[in-house]
């Protein structure tokens, strides 16, 4: 018989040191949190970066939306705007490069309790992690994935990244990119994202009101929001700025965003493009499909413990 | 059975005579499609209802369909330590099968083949004992010819009901068991196979045999193979969510929890790759329940970056990687034992881990309860390393006690008053996390993180503080070594020659010892289950014999010691510690292991080595 060194019963169920019991608190005893109390260190990002205003109007929709800390989970991979769980006081994870999508379905399917906001730039979702990106659209895992796009690599000090837009000249490509740059709303409808919206970090309202209506879509929600990049890549979304001269023009009312054919059109438009909601359905999520299959296989041993339940079986094993 | 037999081969006629034996080892040897791993598994499942010992050895192809495959079953009335060096019975289904296996036959050994298929050769008439049995043409003879010789297999298993006197109730009720919810003609022809087989006259059949009665054991006996054993292991620790990617031989654990998980509450997610696959398993342990995530060969290379950052942030995951041949895509339908190092040291900087490798199919089972409690009692990664080996072969064993096993370890997410997860100043030096959900009075929320962080989990470039970090990573294991129980040797704890192995070698040493010992050699043997970090004490136990040699299958190196005697040697300096491997993907035969450790005793006196 074999001797197990660590036995359950030195353990207690969960990994945390206990302390002094804290008094429970109702959600109605409570009130909504400030900005000064989601804030937490002090953004590591070059002054006028665009994730900024990301990252304030995220503070924004907590505020308004009264969520409080424990009740949402910021998760990221690796890039400046990656940096995002640790200027937000709430549990977080600063994950591996391109694998954040992953991490954050194993968060969302094991725990339907919590709002799972991602973040991340366009190397991490679409460069590194792009597989990720595909395949958490298609199975449509609910949480909210906003991909701040600055169309370079700004961590490592500028170089092509998979949405720099050909000619652009940085020091992996000295002359000027050359290779196709990826849609991020052509890849997100033709992988099967349930929700697209394409927003800019010089429209706060509409950042606001995109992130609200991601957060209330139950399924995979993604937001490319535009997010400039001041010091490799600066005035890149002019053209989409009215302040700098360019148009911000929203999709019309006449869009019917459950059409995949026309958001696809609509996605090809050359930059600036539209912004808005390109494209929404309702197909079930995942943890849906996966808490059905559960709850089916739960009606065949109900009123079982675990150890019966798995008794059961070994009994059909000798 | 030890009939050596070796003048008349060939029946005199008249009724075979019945001996009475204490074990037989079978091998049947066909192509992968005739459900030969049936038979064996029938005589496997049927030695655990009769309190016998089983073990069993398989060799797959690597073809999607077809190609030659063995089964081999070793049953004894007493202790079974391995699947046998040399085969009693030889069932051949086909030329190949025949040629290619006659050779693991002991001397007199009886090899009973299918003349629709067999041509038996005369040079071996005289050395082994030739039964042949039209078992094709039989088969479709007792179906009522539909012209396909589906069934063979269980005709066969008849034949070897006959031969070694098996138990028929017993096999019958099995085959119904393995066949219910089929149609019902499918358990029909089952049964009109055995008993067409089983009433075969086998004239040519010089003896027929019995096991002595197996004592009777405590508890029932269970059957099944190490990946099962393993998987089931998982879902008694209370794991409740998985994800993977499917590779041989990994598959089998996560076929086994996607299906068996829901009945728990819980869910096994099958990814778009390795990489997926790991990170959801730790973005799932991070939620507050301790997943796993597994894979074999080039699927663990795969998932060593995200295994280091689980080191880093001190997450609690358990990584089953069942060993196969490498390096690359290697041999992926062999054994082999060179996943070590990957397990104790892949990836890139300090990152400290637990690796624990369980010695057979029921401390699969265990095992895993261990991983999973090691886990989260030290917040860290745990690899459980199985092989191919015991993945794929099939023992009985004591049912585990359920309900004293089966655990509960859903987090608790009753609030706190504040909260550092990487606190340097704890008793213990062990992490503690809260699972998201839990609120923190005092508002200061931990990050998890890759990046070299402070108590709270925030980035920091202080070398200071990744000094102090790297510190409490590293002894946290310290500490865990000190609660491993230290090894104790099978056999004397003094002699001349101590081999040392892990994993799937336990079985094999051990009969080595007993062999030796018998022949009076003073050879005894270590087992190490918990590889990192070691047991403590290690060189008290080095210190009662004149050689140590580690036993492993894998290969010498650059430097020529395999990859657990190059860590022992790292660890103790002691360079009495020796190297026997070896990688031509089977598992040790004891014959080898004895010869081995000899000629290199040898050596080394000769001043040669």
């Amino acid at each position: 018989m074999t001797t197990i060194a660590i036995p359950n019963a030195v353990l207690p169920r969960t990994t945390r040191t206990s302390g002094e019991p804290v008094p429970l608190l109702t959600d109605a005893d409570r009130k909504g949190l400030t900005k000064k109390e989601v804030a937490a260190d002090h953004p590591t990002w070059c002054p006028g970066c665009g994730d900024f205003s990301v990252l304030a109007l995220y503070f924004k929709l907590i505020e308004r939306r009264k969520i409080w800390h424990e009740k949402i989970t910021t998760v990221a991979g690796i890039g400046c705007s990656s940096r995002f769980p640790y200027f937000v006081q709430a549990h977080g994870a600063h994950y591996i490069h391109g694998r954040a999508l992953p991490f954050a379905s194993g968060v969302s399917l094991s725990r339907p309790d919590l709002h799972v906001f991602v973040f991340g730039g366009d190397g991490d979702a679409f460069s590194i992690g792009g597989n990720h990106f595909n395949h958490t659209a298609r199975k449509n895992i609910k949480m909210t994935y906003v991909v701040m796009d600055n169309f370079v690599y700004g961590l490592t000090k500028k170089q092509t990244s998979p949405t720099s837009p050909i000619g652009f000249k940085s020091k992996t490509d000295i002359w000027g990119a050359v290779d196709q740059p990826i849609n991020p709303l052509k890849q997100a409808i033709a992988a099967g994202a349930t929700f697209v919206a394409r927003t800019t970090h010089t429209n706060a309202n509409h950042v606001l009101q995109m992130m609200e209506a991601a957060m209330d879509h139950d399924g995979f929600s993604f937001i490319e929001c535009l997010s400039e990049c001041i010091e490799f890549f600066p005035a890149a979304f002019d053209a989409s700025n009215p302040r700098k001269g360019g148009k911000f023009d929203l999709i019309g009312p006449e869009h019917d965003v459950t059409d995949e054919m026309a958001a696809y059109k609509l996605a090809d438009e050359p930059f600036p493009g539209k912004f808005g909601i390109f494209y929404k359905n309702n197909r079930p999520t995942k943890n849906k499909l996966e808490a059905d299959i559960i709850t089916n296989s739960r009606a065949k041993v109900k009123d079982l413990a675990d150890w019966q339940i798995l008794q059961k079986t070994f009994d059909r094993m000798k | 059975m030890s009939d050596t037999a070796s003048a008349n081969l060939t029946a005199p006629g008249g009724p075979p005579k019945l001996t009475k034996i204490s074990e037989a080892v079978i091998r049947i040897a066909g192509n992968s499609q005739d459900g030969i791993q049936a038979i064996g598994g029938f005589l496997a499942r049927l030695a655990g209802r009769s309190e016998q010992e089983v073990m069993t050895f398989m060799t797959i192809p690597s073809t999607i369909s077809g190609g030659p495959s063995i089964f081999q079953v070793r049953v004894g009335s007493g202790e079974v330590l391995s699947s046998g060096d040399e085969a009693d019975m030889l069932l051949a289904f086909y030329q190949h099968s025949y040629e290619d296996h006659i050779s693991s036959l002991k001397i007199g050994g009886i090899v009973l083949y299918d003349s629709d298929h067999v041509e038996p050769k005369p040079e071996w008439q005289e050395t082994y004992r030739h039964v042949g049995v039209q078992i094709s043409g039989l088969t479709v003879e007792a179906i009522g010819g539909t012209g396909r010789d589906k069934g063979k297999n269980i005709y066969a298993l008849g034949l070897l009901a006959k031969i070694y006197d098996l138990n028929v109730p017993k096999l019958t009720k099995l085959i119904e068991e393995r066949f219910t919810g089929k149609d019902a003609s499918v358990v029909a022809n089952a049964l009109t196979c055995f008993n067409a087989g089983y009433s075969n006259s086998l004239e040519n059949l010089l003896k027929t045999y019995q096991f002595y009665p197996a004592e009777a054991k405590a508890r029932p006996q269970i059957v099944m193979n190490g990946n099962e054993a393993l998987a089931f292991g998982l879902i008694a620790a209370g794991v409740r969510f998985g994800a993977g990617y499917p590779i041989t031989p990994w598959s089998d654990i996560m076929e086994l929890l996607r299906r068996e998980l829901p009945k728990y509450g819980g869910e096994f997610i099958q990814c778009e790759d390795e990489l997926a696959a790991v990170s959801m398993a730790i973005g799932a342990s991070y939620a507050g329940r301790v997943a796993v995530t597994g894979s074999s060969g080039p699927g663990i290379s795969l998932k060593t970056e995200a295994i280091g950052w689980a080191v880093m942030a001190e997450i609690p995951l358990v990584v089953v990687d069942v060993q196969r041949g490498g390096p690359s895509t290697g041999m992926p339908t062999s054994i082999e034992q060179s996943d070590l190092n990957i397990a104790c040291f892949g990836g890139h900087g300090d990152s400290p881990r637990v690796v624990i490798a369980p010695a057979n199919v029921e401390e699969c089972f265990h095992a895993a309860i261990e991983a999973v409690n090691i886990a989260r009692k030290y917040s860290t990664p745990v690899l459980l390393l199985t092989d191919q080996g015991i993945a794929t072969r099939i023992e009985a064993f004591d049912e585990p006690d359920l309900k004293a096993v089966c655990q509960d370890i859903s987090p608790d997410l009753t609030a706190v008053q504040d909260h550092k997860p990487y606190d340097l100043n704890t008793t213990d030096g062990i992490t503690r996390h809260l699972a998201p959900g839990t609120r923190v009075a005092s508002g200061k929320y931990p990050v998890v993180t890759g990046l070299e962080h402070d108590e709270l989990g925030h980035p920091t470039g202080s070398p200071t503080l990744h000094v102090k970090m790297n510190a409490k990573r590293r002894n946290k294991l310290r500490a865990l070594s000190w609660e491993l129980p230290v090894p104790k040797t099978y056999g004397p704890d003094e002699g001349q020659i101590l081999l040392v192995g892990w994993g799937s070698a336990q079985g094999p040493l051990r009969e080595a010892v007993d062999r030796a010992r018998a022949v009076g050699d003073a050879v005894s043997c270590l087992h190490l289950r918990h590889l990192n970090p070691l047991p403590n004490d290690l060189e008290k136990v080095f210190r009662g014999f004149h050689h140590i040699f580690v036993v492993e299958l894998n290969d010498e190196n650059l430097y020529g010691f395999g990859q657990l005697a190059a860590i022992l040697r790292g660890r103790y300096c002691d360079p009495r510690i020796r190297s026997i491997t070896k990688t031509d993907g089977l598992t040790w035969k004891v014959k080898e292991i004895l010869d081995r450790s000899r000629t290199l005793a040898q050596a080394i006196k000769s001043g040669e080595a």
